[in-house]
């Protein structure tokens, strides 16, 4: 079924009696060439990509829970492009132009807008820092603009521009950043991979991964065993559990990250606002609810909710920012599991056991990177070849010291990012 | 979340820094090889239950404790000082 205005209408009119299903709920066979583990955003967007990109159809989808359960529907929805560093750099760039042409792609609306978005800065070298990321990306291909305090007073006026702590400098204004409908991105690629042909299994918890003399050979499932010549791993958020599975141990520790949202709101707040200095970042979505967060509360933690200290920590940022919230009351708190890698970068790579591959290791930033990282790990795994814009994301990086992609400048240590 | 700290009692977690999995104070032999120290350095069990990590009473004691804590329901069961899981004065 093909979604179009015109459906739209004539379906309107005839008493909605005709959508159907948007996918399939198949049994699982006995033997696939391709086994992803995880139908998350990542995992469901690396099976679209490979039967659209590479023309594989024997492929099946395993997911413990229901589609798009996990991190994909807890989290903020931010899309941009802003990274500094090679490696990340054209990888986030591919991700936001496939995130441009997203919706005709998919026949799908995943309600992507490119509201802008704005890194506020409060400080002359945290200017010129902006400034220098400002023409990373601009070499890149991408848009950058920085704004001085009056520019950023053109955009969001209802700022605390002269605040004691940290007045406002100004911001770096990337005007194709935005945010996109979460659900329905993991739905669109559900759909998009299950028309190509791809066995999307639902409630199929993987419990084993079968290894015969160093090559993987299937996967033991709550619904059976299931032979495949290839499995990827794309669980962020369980990944360290799954390669266990493997006898991997993982350069990843988990992480709580809260999001929170408020009662829905006439609209007033038009774009993307980070405040890095207070951790705090926020915009509206198109329900009206002002969709916030902050830093992550800094444990160990799978426990999908976090503390108050961080809570209250989030609250006095956008209070700090925009005192205008404050009469907001929010309606819901919850909590993401964030693969925590030691440089804060992501990893798509083979492992040590042949026909094994792990897309993993999203820290707090994998939602921007659904499509890229479905178009890469499905490179990957088709062609056993490494994609260009993913071939700086290696698992041994932390071993050898070599092609670290430290993006804040910190350390490859955990607890640093 | 408070911790028990053994010097100071019961605390609220902001007076604590945590720095991560108790493996951390097992720190290899200078000459030990490359995958121990990345085994060391980088990978983690990080269990999805019960673990044992380290934490730091930075507003408290300053004291370094292994803390057995639930990353599953964020229950805290116990604290120990690390100097007396090493032996005083390690």
């Amino acid at each position: 079924m093909r979604f179009s205005g015109l459906k739209i209408l004539r379906e309107g009119l005839t008493g909605n009696k005709g959508w159907t299903k948007h996918w399939r709920d198949p049994e699982p066979k006995k033997e696939y060439d391709i086994l992803i583990i995880g139908g998350g955003g990542h995992g469901l967007s690396t099976a679209y990509y490979l039967a659209e990109n590479h023309g594989l159809r024997n492929i099946a989808v395993l997911e413990k829970g229901y589609l798009g359960g996990g991190n994909v529907g807890r989290n903020t929805t931010i899309v941009r492009a802003n990274y500094f560093l090679p490696g990340n750099s054209e990888f986030y760039s591919h991700s936001l132009k496939l995130w441009e042409n997203l919706e005709n792609d998919l026949n799908y609306n995943v309600m992507h807008s490119q509201r802008g978005l704005i890194n506020l800065f409060h400080s002359d070298g945290q200017r010129d820092a902006f400034a220098r990321r400002g023409n990373a990306m601009i070499n890149q291909g991408d848009d950058a603009i920085l704004l001085d305090t009056e520019g950023v007073r053109d955009l969001i006026p209802y700022l605390d521009f002269e605040q004691v702590r940290f007045p406002i400098y100004g911001g770096l204004y990337h005007p194709r950043g935005g945010s996109a409908r979460h659900d329905a991105v993991a739905w669109g690629y559900a759909r998009g991979a299950d028309t190509r042909g791809v066995d999307l299994i639902q409630n199929c918890e993987v419990t084993g991964i079968d290894i015969s003399q160093g090559r993987v050979a299937g996967v033991q499932t709550t619904r059976g065993q299931i032979s495949a010549k290839k499995v990827g791993i794309v669980v962020a958020g369980r990944s360290g559990q799954v390669a266990a599975m493997a006898g991997m141990r993982l350069p990843i520790e988990s992480h709580v990250l809260q999001a929170f949202v408020t009662e829905g709101l006439k609209p007033c707040i038009d774009h993307v606002i980070s405040f890095g200095m207070g951790h705090f970042y926020i915009s509206q979505s198109d329900k009206g609810g002002l969709v916030f967060g902050g830093d992550l509360d800094f444990y160990a933690s799978y426990a999908q909710r976090g503390n108050l200290p961080m809570k209250e920590h989030v609250m006095e940022a956008g209070m700090t920012l925009m005192p205008m919230i404050g009469k907001a009351r929010v309606l819901r708190s919850w909590g993401g599991i964030m693969d925590m890698t030691p440089d804060g970068s992501p990893i798509i790579d083979k492992t040590d056991i042949e026909g094994l591959y792990i897309d993993c290791g999203w820290c707090y930033g994998g939602f921007k990177a659904v499509p890229a990282s479905g178009y890469c790990f499905a490179h990957l795994l088709a062609t056993d070849n490494h994609h260009e814009f993913a071939s700086g994301f290696r698992l041994d990086r932390f071993k050898t010291g070599y092609g670290l992609i430290d993006e804040e400048g910190t350390g490859s240590q955990h607890n640093l990012h | 979340m408070r911790i028990p700290c053994p010097i100071c009692g019961d605390r609220d977690r902001r007076e604590f820094y945590y720095v991560g999995d108790a493996q951390i104070i097992d720190r290899p032999s200078p000459e030990a090889s490359e995958d121990i120290w990345n085994d060391y350095l980088h990978n983690r069990d990080n269990p999805a239950g019960v673990t044992k990590d380290l934490w730091y009473h930075e507003n408290g004691c300053n004291s370094w404790l292994v803390v057995t804590r639930n990353t599953t329901t964020h229950e805290v069961q116990h604290a120990e000082l690390v100097t007396k899981l090493k032996g005083d004065g390690s």
